[in-house]
This record gives C-alpha cells, sequence and structure tokens, in this order.
C-alpha cells in the first residue's frame, strides 16, 4: 500500500466536487441532484430537516452509496468511476458504531486502526485522546454506554488519519465532555490538512465550530453562506 | 512473497480477519454453548430414531456423522456472518481498505478452524456413543481436512450471498445444502472405505473435494468483491 | 430518457419495446406446426417398443427436456459471467430468463421421468443417477432465483444471483460426477436404453421432439427476457418524476 501523499494532488482543488449529483435507495432518490463543492481544511456544516439526505450524502461521499447521475468528485477520485478507491482515505462516523460488541474497546480499536493498515501507536494514541485508555479499555463494547460506543468509533475513526472526515451526528450521546473533545478533535484535523464535513442538530455548537453551512431539503443543497463567524470569511 | 505485494496484502487481511474472529468466538463462546451441545444433541436424537440395538446406527454411522457436521457448521457460518452485519460493521468493513478477498479467505479460515474443532468432538462423541472402531486413519484425516476445506470455501461464499438480508437464515440452507451434496456424499464415502478397511474406494472422493475446494476458493477470492459492495 | 440516471445500462443495451415481434410470431407458428409434427410422429406413426411398450413415447419430450435444462443452466452462468464482467444489464436478464426457463424444463424432465419410472421400474422414483443428478439441478436453480426474485435493490439482487449462477456449471459437473460414482460404485445405473437400438421411426420421432422442444425453450426465453426487461423498464420510469417530487420536498420546508 503506498502511503497517500497529500503534496500529489493539487492543493487548490477541491476535496469534494459534486454536481447535479443523484443517489437512490431503491427507486427512492434521496439525492435529488446535489451541488457542492469544499475545500482542503473547511469544517463543513450539513443542516436540514430529517430526511433531507444528510445522511445519504455523507455515505455517497464515502463511497458507499452510489451517485447514479451527476458529477461525483472526491479527493481527486470520480465515484462514478471508482467509489471503492476513495474508502480507506475518508473516515466516516455513520449512526452504527462499526464495532464488534464480544471485543474489548482495545481489540475493536487495533483491528480497525490494523485492518486500515495505520500503525498501532496510534490506535493507542486514539484510544487516549478518546479518554478510553485504563480500564475500559479492556471492557467489552456490548458493556458500554452509548456514549462510550461513540469514542470508541471515534477512536477507531481518529486511528485511521483519514482525509476527510464524514460525521453524521458526532455529538448526538455524548456528555460536555466528549462534545468538547469531538470539537477539538475537528479543529485538530482541519489544522493537520483534514477536511470536516459534519451533520448535526447541536447547532449552537456546530455552527461557532463551522466554516461552512450547508442546508439540505429535499435531496438537494439549498443554499450555501458562510456562517455567522466572521473570522471565517470565504 | 515481496514479489507479489498484493499476495501478501491479502494473506495478512486474511490472518487479521481471522483471527479477529476466533477471539471473537473465544470471547462471546456462543460456539462453546450452543453450537457444540447442539452438535452432540443431533448424534443423540439420531441413536433414538434409529434403534442402536440392530446394527442400522453402526452402518449409518458416516452419513450421520457428516449430517451432523452440516447441520451444526451451517450454525457456525450463520454466526460467522451475524457478527459481520452488527450496527454498521458491513459498512465499516467496506471502508476498511482492507482485500475483499482476504476478508472471505479470513472468514473462510476462521469458519474452518471452528468446523475442526467440531469434527473432533464429534468424533469422539460418535467413537463413543456408537461405538465405532476407528481405522484407516490416513483417508480419515484427508477426508476431514478436504470436506473441511470444502465446506467452509462454499459456506463463506454463499454465507456473504445471504448476508446482510432479512430472509439470511433461511436462504443460506436453501443455497448451500445442495452445493455441498457432492461432499456429502463425498466424505460419507470416503468413511465408509475408511472404517470398512477399503481405503482406495476412498481417494477418489478425496479427489473429488479438492476439486470442489479449489472452484470455491477462486471463485470466493474474485467474487466476494462484487458481493460486499452491494446489501 | 432515464437510461443515463439508471447508471450501469450500458449504451449499447438496446432492448425490446414490446412482448411479441414479427419474428418471435413467425417463430410461435414454427413452433406449433413442429409441435404437431412431433405429436403425429411421436404418439402416432411411431411404433411401442418391444420391451417398453407404448411408455417408450415419454422419450421423444423427456429426453429433449433434460438435455434443454442444462442448456438453460448453461446460459444462465454465461449470461451471469457477462453481466459481472461488463455490467451489461441486457445479459442479467437473459440468464435470468434461462434460470426460469430450465427450471420449468427441469420440472418437466422430472415430471416425465417419474411418469416414464412408474410403468417401466414399477416405482415413480429410484436413485438413479440422472434422475438424482437433475434433482438436484432442480434445487440449484431453486437457490438462483430465490436469490434473484429477493425483495431488494435491483443491483443487490442481481449481483448475488449472478454469483450464484455462475457457480451453476461448475456444481452440475460436481454434483453429476459424484452422483455418477454414488451409484456406480453400488450398482449399476438403472435407466439404460442401451440395451434397445433405437433406429427407423423411433430416431426421427426423437430428432422431431429435440427440434420442438428446443424451438419451445427458444420461443420462451425469448419471451421471459422481453418481460423482465419490460419490468426493469417500468421500474425505472417515473425516476425523473421522483426527482421532480423529491426536489420540491425542500422548497416546502
Amino acid at each position: 500500500m503506498e502511503p497517500d501523499d497529500p503534496t500529489f494532488r493539487s492543493v487548490t482543488a477541491p476535496v469534494v466536487h459534486l454536481r447535479g449529483a443523484v443517489a437512490l435507495l431503491g427507486r427512492f432518490p434521496a439525492l435529488a441532484g446535489v451541488d457542492l463543492d469544499v475545500d482542503r481544511r473547511r469544517i463543513v456544516l450539513l443542516r436540514g430537516a430529517n430526511g433531507a439526505g444528510k445522511t445519504t450524502l455523507l455515505r455517497a461521499l464515502a463511497g458507499l452509496v452510489p451517485i447514479t447521475s451527476g458529477e461525483a468528485i472526491v479527493l481527486g477520485v470520480d465515484l462514478r468511476v471508482d467509489r471503492r478507491a476513495v474508502r480507506h482515505r475518508v473516515g466516516l462516523l455513520a449512526h452504527g458504531t462499526g464495532l464488534y460488541d464480544e471485543l474489548t474497546v482495545a481489540d475493536n480499536v487495533r483491528f480497525w486502526t490494523r485492518a486500515a493498515r495505520a500503525d498501532s501507536a496510534d490506535a493507542d494514541a486514539a484510544m487516549a485522546r478518546l479518554g478510553l485508555d485504563g480500564r475500559l479499555s479492556d471492557v467489552a463494547v456490548g458493556r458500554l454506554s452509548t456514549g462510550q460506543r461513540r469514542r470508541t468509533s471515534l477512536a477507531c475513526l481518529l486511528a485511521r488519519r483519514p482525509e476527510l472526515w464524514l460525521l453524521d451526528e458526532p455529538h448526538a450521546g455524548l456528555d460536555k465532555e466528549g462534545r468538547d473533545i469531538v470539537d477539538d478533535l475537528v479543529r485538530d484535523a482541519a489544522a493537520a490538512g483534514a477536511t470536516i464535513i459534519l451533520s448535526s442538530h447541536e447547532l449552537d455548537r456546530s455552527i461557532e465550530l463551522a466554516d461552512e453551512i450547508v442546508t439540505l431539503g429535499g435531496g438537494v443543497a439549498l443554499d450555501e453562506f458562510v456562517s455567522g463567524g466572521d473570522d471565517h470569511a470565504q | 512473497m515481496n514479489s507479489c505485494p498484493a499476495v501478501t496484502i491479502m494473506l495478512s487481511d486474511a490472518w487479521l480477519i481471522a483471527r479477529k474472529d476466533l477471539k471473537l468466538e473465544i470471547r462471546s463462546r456462543v460456539a462453546l454453548n450452543q453450537v457444540i451441545p447442539f452438535a452432540l444433541l443431533v448424534l443423540v436424537l439420531f441413536a433414538f430414531a434409529l434403534d442402536p440395538d440392530r446394527g442400522l446406527l453402526e452402518k449409518a454411522t458416516p452419513g450421520l456423522y457428516w449430517i451432523a457436521v452440516l447441520f451444526s457448521g451451517l450454525l457456525a457460518m450463520q454466526r460467522s456472518f451475524a457478527v459481520e452485519a452488527a450496527d454498521g460493521v458491513t459498512d465499516a468493513l467496506r471502508l476498511s481498505g482492507l482485500t475483499p478477498s482476504g476478508i472471505y479467505l479470513g472468514k473462510t479460515l476462521s469458519v474452518a478452524v471452528q468446523l475442526l474443532v467440531l469434527e473432533v468432538l464429534l468424533g469422539v462423541g460418535v467413537a463413543v456413543l456408537y461405538g465405532t472402531s476407528i481405522t484407516g486413519w490416513l483417508l480419515l484425516l484427508a477426508t476431514i481436512v478436504v470436506a473441511t476445506a470444502a465446506i467452509s470455501t462454499a459456506g463463506t461464499l454463499f454465507g456473504v450471498v445471504a448476508a446482510g438480508l432479512r430472509v439470511r437464515e433461511t436462504l443460506l440452507p436453501l443455497l448451500l445444502l445442495p452445493v455441498l451434496a457432492p461432499v456429502l456424499i463425498g466424505s460419507t464415502r470416503a468413511f465408509e472405505a475408511a472404517l470398512s478397511g477399503t481405503p482406495s474406494e476412498g481417494w477418489p472422493w478425496v479427489g473429488l473435494m479438492s476439486v470442489f475446494a479449489a472452484v470455491y476458493v477462486v471463485a470466493g477470492i474474485f467474487g466476494f468483491g462484487p458481493l460486499m459492495e452491494e446489501s | 430518457m432515464t437510461t443515463e440516471t439508471v447508471g450501469s445500462v450500458e449504451a449499447s443495451d438496446s432492448g425490446p419495446t414490446s412482448t411479441g415481434s414479427r419474428t418471435t410470431m413467425i417463430l410461435g407458428i414454427i413452433t406449433l406446426i413442429s409441435l404437431g409434427v412431433l405429436v403425429l410422429f411421436g404418439l402416432i406413426l411411431s411404433p411401442a417398443d418391444a420391451n417398453q411398450g407404448e411408455a417408450v413415447r415419454i422419450m421423444y419430450v423427456h429426453v429433449p427436456s433434460a438435455t434443454l435444462s442444462y442448456v438453460g443452466c448453461f446460459l444462465t452462468a454465461i449470461g451471469s459471467v457477462v453481466y459481472l464482467w461488463r455490467k451489461s444489464r441486457w445479459w442479467e436478464l437473459v440468464a435470468y430468463a434461462g434460470a426460469e426457463v430450465a427450471a420449468l424444463f427441469t420440472a418437466l424432465t422430472l415430471a416425465t421421468g417419474m411418469l416414464w419410472g412408474r410403468p417401466t421400474w414399477g416405482v415413480f422414483w429410484v436413485w438413479d443417477a440422472r434422475l438424482t443428478s437433475e434433482a438436484m439441478l432442480m434445487l440449484l436453480l431453486l437457490g438462483y432465483l430465490a436469490v434473484r426474485r429477493l425483495a431488494a435493490d435491483y443491483e443487490v439482487r442481481a449481483k448475488r444471483a449472478a454469483i450464484v449462477g455462475l457457480l451453476l456449471v461448475p456444481n452440475v459437473f460436481i454434483v453429476r460426477q459424484s452422483v455418477q460414482w454414488w451409484r456406480t460404485l453400488h450398482q449399476t445405473p438403472t435407466l439404460s436404453l442401451s440395451g434397445a437400438e433405437i433406429q427407423g421411426l423411433m430416431l426421427f420421432s426423437l430428432f422431431t421432439g429435440f427440434v420442438s422442444i428446443t424451438l419451445v425453450f427458444i420461443w420462451m426465453v425469448i419471451h421471459r427476457f422481453r418481460v423482465a426487461w419490460l419490468e426493469e423498464q417500468v421500474d425505472a420510469e417515473g425516476l425523473d418524476t421522483a426527482i421532480a417530487e423529491r426536489r420540491a420536498e425542500g422548497l416546502v420546508s
């Protein structure tokens, strides 16, 4: 596996470029022609009512849901040509935990870290960062609380060192401390050169975090504007 | 192996998956607490169905042994895919960067290890409960190895065909058991040949089952990618 | 046109627009005529067999349908391979149509085989190698059809069914081989026509049987394919409206 060299791609090329992207769930057009451009190191908040297409958009960007028409380029990969090529470079925090209940926290994080061909030292560092070191690391995931599982999923994501973070409701189920950790992780990742797209209903918290806000409705991006934080001029 | 990095990656992925699966099985103890007792239960039920005093049981032992292996193995295979269906794990596997062929081989290996354990225990069970005297060790061992390979390679491939569907518990036996019919015939005949002291009759079956396993390994390595894609 | 949005349909895949056409109507008429000829030769002109009596006439349907059940199975395997390789929906539907018609012919073979077995052997079923292989083929085809008819997205059904379809051929070979050995190691195959030389009018009737049953097979595969194709078109139809409706949801909120 050759390491991904960030300098290899043009820095100015957008990380995400969607034009009229349509994605079908069965026969239902969950995405009905989304236009979206996200530059590197940006933090983008997706908002919209339930069923607006946020989750499908994040899954499509991860290369899990096929884009059936329109343009869709993520991290320089044309998703309509090969959507598998992008997968190991993104990190998706989904509604499901993506963890094996019978295995311990440490087993899970190490397994997914090794699966991503990352260093197992990264796994330990990620667990420490999420407050999962010590006693918790030897507990089976099935015995954890929802928030602790969420942290474990985040640790798996962090250890993978993805270039594009796709976070579906990352604040859900976390306590105040956990949410602060999420926000710190997101800021650090952006500072280190990653791009983050998150959906959240915690608008107060997320608007402060985000550089851009995109509102989805009816499977399309309704508008795209710069957030209230005036220090993030486009 | 350096000359072929794709193969090295595939094998290391397979090892990672197999270790994870076996660790999970050891932790969860489902195999220990449910599958193995079920297998032994099947042996006892056969004894009830076929009167042990009339020699029927003795004659039917090879067939009963392999039926017990198939049915309890089916439980192990169902389980092997049930753990991957849990709570977003399927997506996580697709995103992981693991090669599909590596995942296939890893799951096959873990199923094979579980089947071997099951077969040894059932062998002991048959020897004790049915009073079978064991002869023809070489043929017996060869049969166990190739039959296990055949069952686990086909079972893992059809396991993923049925995976992620609401009907998977009923679909897997429908798909797998007709396909495994030749393995059942072959392993039973080979066992009969070994136990009756005519091993030369058994070796062609070992060959047939090896061909079967080879076909399924190739199909699994190439077919697992497209199968993992949609669910 | 919605072909672009459907995605996996290739530009070269152009399909039928109705279940009938001039050519297949002519084919249908020829098929009917050939069936008439088969009835004439099979039931009236050909003689009864010295050993089997009138029951031998079942052969004129039984043997061709057995052959065609395997042909259908090959068709499914080929269609599955081309679908997996080229993503061709056309070939996927050929595989599906082939499997359904093959299942029908397998059922016909088993039914005629049992009807033939009753007067010949005195029982409906014997564990004859060929009959057992045919029964296993039926089960394998039912497995394929179960996957192909799953209540799931087209891609899910098609890909999974294609893997099963592709394995039909090696499975059939291995099953036939194993059943053959299984039987021959213990007893000789029960059903054998080798004793009686088939010749003259009987041979011609068998030939007529092959021709007419093959025509029926071709006609059925073509029509089953067309129906399946049109069903998929209906599914794809209305996507534009669905997208428009979906976009309208956003404007309301």
